[in-house]
């Protein structure tokens, strides 16, 4: 943020409509505080999220994703969360191989009554991306500096 | 003539001859030495051009993908696994193959043998009982074939078909134990900029010209993520971040179903090293979810299927 002269991270997460979503919205209602770093984007369920999401979100600036599902066992569509977590496992290892920091992209389980556990994950996966500086090695680079993201749909 | 050739003409000829299969798949003497093209042959007087020998490394499942009628397939190991996921994934039946067997010896990278003689021009090449006798013009060389092989054939688990309806050549004794992903854990070792660095150097080279997609026998979808656009997932430019995201994603797109055939390296003009993503994915499948591709026509695809308790340490406990 730019108010305290320091840098903070743009993190952009990816929250299931039906726990993380309105996890995130009873930390708001219940007005509890956490880092303004995260642009959330709302998607059906974790088991939704094409590793490309996540991959086009660090090409286009973002310096960290959270992305965020319903607890094992409690999917809204019973079994989204657990082929989800299956790709995450082979994407966050697949990443952290190809040479990108450990902590850019991070998962998290966030129940729709855990306002205050959504609160804490906020916090900690921005702490870990603040702590690894500005994201660059897939950020497309484009003549006249950022990727205008508005001129891609 | 080897005997392998001879054996392949003969199961050829039975299975057109019966009517068994309308087309027979399998390989041709290519136009250069150390080369072979594929071929199908669907007239018993055409059986004669069917060769076998190390230069066949094309993986020939490529051309099933939603094939019609009765298909007879030359097939090695490395074929035969891309065969039981492609019949997993329903781009065929098993009821329209028949799959001739080849059990194989590992495949020879011809640009190693280029290398080797100096890149002069080669007007003959010759296999005799494990070496390679090669001619250029003014000279010859006797290599053995072991040393040339792809990476991928050296570090091969399965050479001997693991479905087949005939099997083919003298049946091969045990494996010797080998560390098939020494590779992978030697990448691992390195540190994280050294890998990054790598990885930039590798993608950079790459054109952005699809040849390992389109080599690739598990690549099949009728319109590729790269080719979308609407919307347009992945840019268009051979800029770093494209590209690296592109084989990131292609290689993400074959975990659990990359049969490790090396087909995708051998396509590439530009000798990136491709297969450097899909042998991590390759080694996590195994590590994480127990899985080796193209092993069993029964196992469910890794990514389609989950167990309760599938690890997750990564997940973020605050």
């Amino acid at each position: 943020m730019i108010e305290s002269g320091q840098w903070e991270p743009k993190i952009v997460a990816f929250l299931c409509n039906w726990c993380s979503y309105a996890g995130a919205d009873l930390a708001g209602t219940s007005r509890i505080q956490y880092p303004p770093s995260i642009r959330i984007i709302r998607v059906p369920c974790s088991g939704r999220i094409d590793p490309l999401f996540i991959l086009a979100s660090l090409q286009k600036g973002a310096d960290g994703v959270l992305v965020s599902g319903c607890h094992p066992g409690e999917c809204h569509y019973l079994t989204g969360n657990y082929s989800a977590r299956r790709k995450f496992a082979l994407l966050k290892s697949l990443l952290e191989h190809m040479g990108l920091e450990e902590g850019r992209v991070q998962f998290s389980w966030v129940s729709a009554s855990e306002g205050v556990r959504f609160a804490k994950v906020v916090e900690e996966v921005t702490a870990r991306v603040r702590a690894l500086g500005p994201a660059n090695k897939l950020l497309k680079k484009v003549p006249g500096g950022l990727l205008d993201v508005s001129t891609h749909p | 003539m080897s005997q392998l050739t001879h054996e392949i003409r003969e199961a050829a000829r039975g299975l057109l001859r019966d009517g068994k299969a309308q087309v027979v798949i399998g390989f041709e003497p290519g136009s250069l030495p150390l080369r072979s093209r594929p071929c199908f042959i669907r007239k018993e007087k055409d059986i004669e051009r069917l060769v076998w020998s190390g230069f066949c490394e094309t993986n020939v499942a490529r051309y099933l993908p939603k094939r019609k009628g009765k298909v007879a397939i030359v097939a090695k190991g490395c074929d035969s696994r891309a065969l039981v996921e492609l019949i997993k994934e329903n781009q065929i039946t098993r009821d329209q193959l028949v799959i001739i067997g080849v059990p194989c010896e590992g495949m020879i990278d011809r640009r190693r043998i280029e290398a080797e003689m100096g890149h002069e021009l080669i007007v003959e090449a010759e296999e005799k009982e494990g070496s390679l006798v090669v001619r250029t013009a003014d000279s010859e060389k006797i290599l053995d074939r072991k040393e040339y092989l792809f990476e991928h054939c050296k570090a091969c688990t399965h050479p001997t078909p693991v479905v087949y309806d005939v099997l083919l050549g003298q049946p091969p004794g045990p494996q010797e134990a080998i560390d098939a992903f020494s590779d992978v854990d030697a990448f691992s070792a390195l540190d994280r900029e050294e890998r990054w660095a790598y990885l930039v150097q590798e993608t950079s080279k790459c054109i952005r010209c699809y040849a390992c997609r389109n080599a690739c026998p598990m690549c099949y979808c009728p319109e590729c993520f790269v080719d979308a656009t609407q919307p347009q997932w992945v840019g268009k430019s051979t800029g770093l971040s494209d590209t690296i995201i592109f084989h990131l994603v292609r290689a993400f797109h074959l975990a659990g179903r990359c049969v490790a055939c090396g087909a995708c390296e051998q396509a590439c003009p530009m000798g990136v090293d491709i297969r450097k993503l899909n042998r991590k994915l390759q080694k996590d499948v195994i590590d994480l979810f127990h899985h080796e591709a193209g092993c069993s026509l029964d196992e469910v695809a890794p990514l389609a299927t989950f167990r309760l308790d599938d690890p997750e340490p990564f997940m973020v406990e605050p």
